[in-house]
């Protein structure tokens, strides 16, 4: 029997309906739906609503005209957004890059301790953001700091500053946090990615003389890109959904003078209030409606501008 | 086998569960509350008095970290998840949660007569009809400072600006203190021991704060500017990195010796008592000139009241009775020294440091603090910015002038004054 029987022998079998299928997608989707698309189309809908003489009423866009238009709201706006771009600017900047060098180190076959290097790279991707802000703030800590002390030893000091306390330094600090905590997403990701680059194409590029370093950016790392692609997409859905970390070393307040605020801890302090100010779900609502729309236009741009562009190999 | 585990099961289970009943005929409140440090003398203390005496009650403390109280306890509200029993925070916060409903009306709650209307007028409505929390406690402000350092420098305390700015120098000379033991990373230092401590001096207390209640004052007026101005000038005396200083970081600094003077609140000191190996006193917040008048923030600062929607209102009704007696007073104000009653019984308490704040409220005016009635109430909160704007006057980020008309600025937008 040749290859083309067998075809054509299949499609002419009516085939049952695969019932199972739609079993088996169930309970993702029902949960998947009561968890998160139900809520993000209930907030969404909120977003046009707010409370008038104490009914909630349907406002139109009248939310963002507000969030847009009063003075003081556009500008804590603009002033986290501003921020959300640094904290992700410096994510790709810093995290991205050290982390494909880090996956490059990995995968020399000559070294040694690998593992050692990729579970402890790996690490404080797992810890709590919890602790990890509370290690960091410590170790930044001008009192009782690791940080200070070690500079002290090689004869830095003066290097030093209350990083996490000044306007103009802060952000970054926090951002370098976060990068130190979430390295080993990228690092993995482009390790897998360089592993399935098979032998045989590597040997045929030292054969034709492409070695060391020109058989990193001439070869391997075409071959990446869509991986690399992902970890950016990535990154920048958690950088603009990013909220823990800057709460637990900053506080809700985002301080000083507001110079870490980024979108989620300006929704967290509008949507469920803070100290004296009282939660208002509806500008918080508003908030959250234009975060979905900023990931969701990062997102589109990405699948159609780039994706779709992007050249698959296969072996 | 199997059969046989199984009927087990069930008769174990049937058995518990009817136990579960017969236990379940006891009333059990359950206390929200922000005072997570205060759980042991909850457990320890106060709760057994009150059982002891009213069995068939049980109570349960159930306190959540403070700068997440008003967000869970929001939310837990209207999920209708809520204690029983919800300890207040001062005015618009509570005042919000009565007119949602949260809150029952306890006007007339036996032991209610027990306090006065000031110290009832952080839980009652606009026109004093209603009051929804039974009045627990105030907190005064003022300065702790290290009596040993004083001694060894041979410092006397300080009663006027002149003469605090002076012991500051002079400790910062020697060079064996950090003058004063404060941050600016958490915000609320800066605003809550700095602005609302000294500022009632300079805007003369009460007068001041219903003067910008009903629109005579503004924020951007002298009496308003010049705390942030005094505040400015403390950066100098503040420990090396200040700005990256927290909460806990001041208060380790002062009872491990190392700082002389801490801009305090009265609720410090049994955590003081404990920590710090000194001798420690107390100093009221200096005056501008010898002979002014002084004033002290002494404000209302806990309450309890009752979740509207509890299923034991009856025996919890018993227990905020027994919150007003000058039994609990008694109890509260002694375990927990610097939380000072607001019983019109008076209390005794045997506490030196916190008879030395009570003391002040014979002397000096007492006030609350300014942000707190009525002009938190929009948005932006003025609390908060107050916040932000007097860590930015220390740090020198904003001046005191441009802080001040940024708050006043905010106040604008939406506050429109009481008349």
């Amino acid at each position: 029997m040749n290859p083309r029987e067998i075809t054509t022998d299949v499609t002419e079998i009516k085939r049952p309906r695969r019932w199972h299928i739609l079993v088996f997608l169930l309970p993702a989707l029902v949960v998947y739906t009561a968890v998160m698309i139900l809520p993000l189309f209930e907030t969404l809908r909120q977003s046009f609503y707010n409370t008038v003489d104490g009914q909630l009423t349907f406002v139109g866009l009248g939310n963002f005209k507000v969030l847009f238009g009063d003075p003081r709201w556009a500008a804590d706006f603009w002033n986290a957004l501003k921020n959300n771009f640094v904290f992700f600017l410096i994510h790709m900047a810093v995290q991205n890059p050290i982390g494909i060098a880090l996956a490059a180190m990995l995968s020399v076959p000559k070294l040694r301790f690998g593992a050692f290097y990729r579970t402890a790279i790996f690490l404080p991707t797992l810890l709590s953001f919890v602790i990890v802000g509370f290690i960091w703030k410590l170790i930044l800590s001008p009192i009782w700091g690791v940080a200070p002390y070690l500079l002290d030893t090689v004869g830095l000091r003066s290097l030093f500053g209350p990083w996490l306390g000044k306007p103009d330094t802060a952000l970054i600090a926090v951002s370098l946090i976060s990068v130190w905590q979430y390295i080993g997403i990228p690092m993995m990701l482009i390790y897998a990615a360089l592993l399935n680059i098979p032998d045989e194409v590597t040997e045929a590029a030292e054969l034709d003389g492409v070695t060391g370093w020109s058989q990193f950016w001439k070869i391997k790392l075409p071959l990446i890109l869509p991986a690399i692609g992902i970890v950016s997409i990535l990154t920048f859905v958690g950088n603009f959904n990013a909220f823990d970390l800057i709460y637990t070393v900053q506080g809700a307040l985002a301080g000083p003078d507001k110079s870490t605020d980024i979108l989620g801890t300006l929704l967290y302090r509008t949507f469920f209030g803070f100290q004296l100010q009282l939660g208002d779900r509806s500008m918080g609502a508003t908030i959250a409606a234009i975060m979905f729309l900023i990931i969701l236009a990062g997102v589109a741009l990405y699948l159609f501008g780039i994706q779709r562009r992007m050249r698959r190999y296969q072996f | 086998m199997t059969r046989t585990t199984m009927k087990g099961l069930l008769l174990a289970s049937s058995i518990l569960g009817s136990a579960g009943l017969a236990q379940a005929q006891d009333a059990t409140l359950t206390i929200e509350s922000w005072r997570n440090d205060d759980l042991a003398i909850w457990q320890e203390k106060l709760i057994p008095a009150f059982e002891a005496k009213n069995p068939g009650i049980k109570v349960v403390f159930a306190p959540s970290a403070p700068t997440e109280y008003n967000a869970a306890l929001n939310a837990k509200l209207d999920a209708g998840s809520a204690g029983d029993l919800i300890t207040c925070r001062p005015f618009d916060a509570s005042l919000e949660l009565y007119n949602k409903k949260h809150l029952a009306d306890l006007t007339g709650l036996p032991g209610m007569e027990n306090f006065s209307d000031v110290a009832k007028s952080a839980w009652t409505t606009d026109d004093g009809k209603a009051t929804f929390c039974v009045p627990m406690a105030s907190v005064i402000h003022g300065f702790i400072y290290n009596k040993d350092a004083f001694d060894q420098l041979g410092l006397s305390v300080p009663t006027t600006e002149e003469e605090f700015f002076a012991v500051l120098e002079k400790i910062k000379a020697d060079g064996n203190y950090i003058p004063m033991a404060m941050g600016t990373k958490d915000l609320w230092e800066a605003a809550t021991m700095g602005y609302q401590n000294i500022g009632p001096n300079y805007w003369k207390g009460e007068e001041g704060r219903l003067a910008l209640l009903k629109g005579e004052q503004k924020l951007t007026d002298e009496p308003w500017v010049e705390p942030f101005r005094v505040l400015a000038k403390w950066k100098d005396y503040l420990g090396d990195g200040f700005e990256a200083q927290t909460y806990p970081d001041s208060q380790n600094l002062f009872t491990l010796g190392r700082a002389a003077i801490y801009p305090a609140g009265s609720w410090e000191i049994s955590g003081f008592n404990t920590q710090a190996e000194f001798k420690m006193g107390a100093f009221p917040p200096p005056v501008k000139k010898a002979g002014d008048t002084c004033y002290i923030s002494d404000h209302n600062d806990i309450g309890i009241g009752l979740n509207a929607k509890s299923k034991n209102a009856d025996a919890a009704k018993t227990f905020l009775t027994w919150v007003a007696s000058p039994e609990f007073a008694d109890i509260y104000a002694n375990a927990l020294p610097g939380f000072f009653s607001l019983n019109s019984t008076a209390v005794k308490m045997s506490d030196p440091l916190a008879q030395e704040f009570v003391s002040w409220r014979e002397k000096c005016k007492p006030t609350i603090r300014s942000t707190y009635q009525i002009l938190s109430r929009g948005t932006p909160n003025l609390e908060n910015e107050t916040w932000v704007m007097s860590a930015n006057v220390i740090n020198g980020t904003d001046t005191p002038e441009a802080a001040a008309k940024k708050l006043q600025d905010g106040l604008d937008s939406w506050f429109k004054p009481v008349k």
